[in-house]
């Protein structure tokens, strides 16, 4: 170490950090804390920072709430069964164009490219999935999201790293291409399909407004929707108040339900970090 | 070229190997047919996957007539009157229209010079840690709140800054102070949904950048110490140098997408008071589409926005090709 200067700008650099870190966490922290606090003890203090008494009564409640689950399951139905179509149509899809041979493979491909530019928009879209009859369908979340360009892309990519020679000498055991794809390039895929699949279920989980458009049965709302209305509708009478019938739910009790919420992606999460490179490139492309 | 090669040549070593049997016994017919038939169960596994892309993505684009008709339900896009151009002009014409513009183009303007350098810079700090485990702390917090949805941002929001019962409020009171109303003030609505941008991108937006770091040979660095150049030179001279292609790809891309607004995110935030600077292009379709049903005019509104944004895409990656940069597509 030469300079004064670089230890010191050293020392700046990690309060920065630090402080940023502290700014980025401190509201999970405050919303874990307050969701545990005693509720008597919530509504006697100006304000909770760390609570002296410890609670789960608002968990207790919310879990026993039946709208509350039945969002969380449907919601848990959404992530797995729209994972597995995604993850079947997009690697079909992109393994079929990922083979040189195949006639048509760019016109296909140029296909897909083009729905990233230009879409048909909420409108039209919203009357095709109308006269398809998936109003108020859990289906109307899925069908109309399976596969997105980039993805296709993305996987197609990868698919192109695997050796031809793979394939070929499993054809010459008399292997058709839907075989080779289901019983060699899938098992060897399996990292990256996990990792596309956990990106996938991200979206569905987190799907709040496909749902605001095609469901209009509370039955049928995943958690995104029910969240809404707990938080924000029940603060902010401007928006349709009508729909929550009951007082506004306590404030610890938000804070359990978005606890809750968020704890499937923090389970997802370390998995999820090992394969940023590529979410990230989805991510920044589409901005 | 080179794809169109190794594909003719693909093709070439297929046709030579047992199929070439096959070829020769039906040589009245066409090489395309033949090839279709040889590979029909990769056509099987396309299938699905553009049946989807059709069907979703190229129908629906027959309901983008509706924007030059008067479409009615009951006689269907077939039937209904056509009006030209009508609706774009009566679109042009409302004030609605101006200010969907101004909100828009006021958003994007403060994500630009407040949300887009922040990666760049936080991803700068980042490097210069010596700590990797520090490092990698700082990165898997700050990468969090990418994974997040819109209604939880939205409702950490609330739960912090509610005049009633939000935290910040209830500090303020504590400490004797005036309760300030954030939410449903329209002066601070832009500068809220860029914080809250920065809050959940972020972060997330260093991947790129660190990446782009990463490629640096370190043979630079070790050079520029000899030469007695400090931290901040090193980075002023051979990190920052190292991220210019990626900096100008990411900015011209962004002004391409000058015309989206998360709209997630404004349609979470929106409430009464803040409707004259919270409304954007794709809230006021879904107000006047879908909330109020007049399908044909919100269509057109719609297509005007999609358009634009098309016509600014395209060009921001002739730009960024001219940048000698590689383009997106």
């Amino acid at each position: 170490m030469k300079y004064i200067g670089d230890r010191l700008f050293a020392l700046v650099n990690v309060i920065v950090l630090a402080v940023i870190a502290i700014v980025t966490f401190f509201p999970f922290y405050y919303v874990l804390v307050v969701s545990f606090t005693d509720p008597s003890e919530y509504i006697s203090k100006p304000f909770i920072l760390f609570p002296e008494h410890w609670s789960f009564r608002s968990y207790e409640y919310l879990l026993t709430t039946r709208s509350f689950l039945r969002a969380l399951s449907n919601s848990t139905f959404l992530a797995v069964a729209g994972t597995l179509c995604s993850l079947a149509v997009t690697a079909a899809l992109a393994y079929a164009v990922s083979r040189k041979r195949m006639r048509g493979r760019r016109k296909i491909m140029m296909m897909v490219l083009f729905t990233i530019l230009f879409g048909p928009g909420m409108i039209p879209s919203y009357m095709l999935v109308r006269d398809m009859g998936l109003i108020n369908s859990i289906w109307s979340l899925i069908i109309p999201a399976l596969a997105s360009g980039w993805n296709v892309i993305l996987m197609k990519g990868f698919f192109e790293s695997i050796p031809v020679e793979l394939e070929e000498s499993a054809a010459m055991d008399g292997c058709n291409d839907i075989s080779i794809w289901f019983r060699i390039i899938l098992p060897l895929s399996l990292p990256s399909l996990a990792a596309f699949g956990l990106f996938y279920a991200v979206g569905y989980w987190n799907q709040f407004f496909s749902a605001i458009l095609y469901l209009n049965d509370p039955e049928k709302w995943p958690i995104q929707v029910f969240l809404q209305n707990m938080l924000i509708t029940a603060t902010n009478s401007e928006l349709n108040s009508d729909v929550f019938a009951q007082p506004p739910p306590a404030e610890t009790m938000k804070m359990a339900a978005v606890i809750i919420a968020t704890v499937p992606i923090l389970l997802v999460y370390p998995f999820l970090q090992k394969h940023f490179a590529k979410g990230a490139m989805v991510g920044s492309v589409k901005g | 070229m080179a794809t169109e090669k190794t594909e003719t040549m693909a093709r070439e070593r297929d046709s030579h190997s047992s199929l070439r049997l096959q070829a020769d016994k039906h040589r009245y017919l066409p090489r395309l047919w033949l090839d279709m038939r040889r590979d029909k169960y990769l056509f099987m596994l396309a299938l699905p996957g553009v049946v989807y892309f059709i069907l979703f993505k190229y129908v629906p684009m027959w309901g983008i007539l509706m924007a030059f008709q008067n479409y009615s339900p009951y006689t269907g896009i077939w039937d209904s009157q056509w009006v030209g151009l009508e609706h774009f002009r009566h679109f042009f014409s409302i004030p609605d229209f101006a200010l969907l513009f101004r909100n828009t183009m006021g958003i994007n303007l403060l994500n630009l010079i407040f949300f887009f350098p922040l990666p760049i810079l936080l991803s700068l700090l980042l490097n210069e840690v010596r700590s990797q485990l520090y490092k990698r702390l700082v990165q898997s917090i700050v990468y969090m709140p990418h994974f997040l949805s819109w209604v939880i941002i939205a409702g950490l929001t609330f739960l912090l800054f509610a005049k009633g019962e939000g935290l910040f409020n209830k500090m303020l009171a504590a400490a004797g102070l005036e309760r300030i109303d954030v939410l449903t003030n329209p002066d601070a609505f832009w500068v809220m949904l860029t914080l809250q941008s920065i809050w959940k991108e972020a972060g997330w937006g260093t991947i790129i950048f660190l990446a782009a770091i990463a490629g640096v040979d370190p043979g630079l660095y070790e050079a520029a110490r000899m030469d007695g150049a400090s931290r901040i030179r090193q980075m002023w001279h051979i990190t920052l140098p190292a991220m210019r292609s990626v900096i100008i790809i990411l900015l011209i891309l962004r002004l391409g997408n000058i015309m989206d607004v998360g709209f997630e995110q404004v349609f979470l935030m929106y409430n009464g008071a803040v409707s004259q600077v919270a409304e954007v292009f794709d809230t006021y379709v879904y107000r006047v589409g879908i909330q109020q049903a007049q399908f044909s005019y919100s269509t057109a509104a719609g297509l005007f926005k999609a358009v634009v944004g098309l016509v600014l895409v395209v060009l921001a990656n002739k730009l960024a090709k001219k940048f000698g940069e590689e383009g997106v597509y």
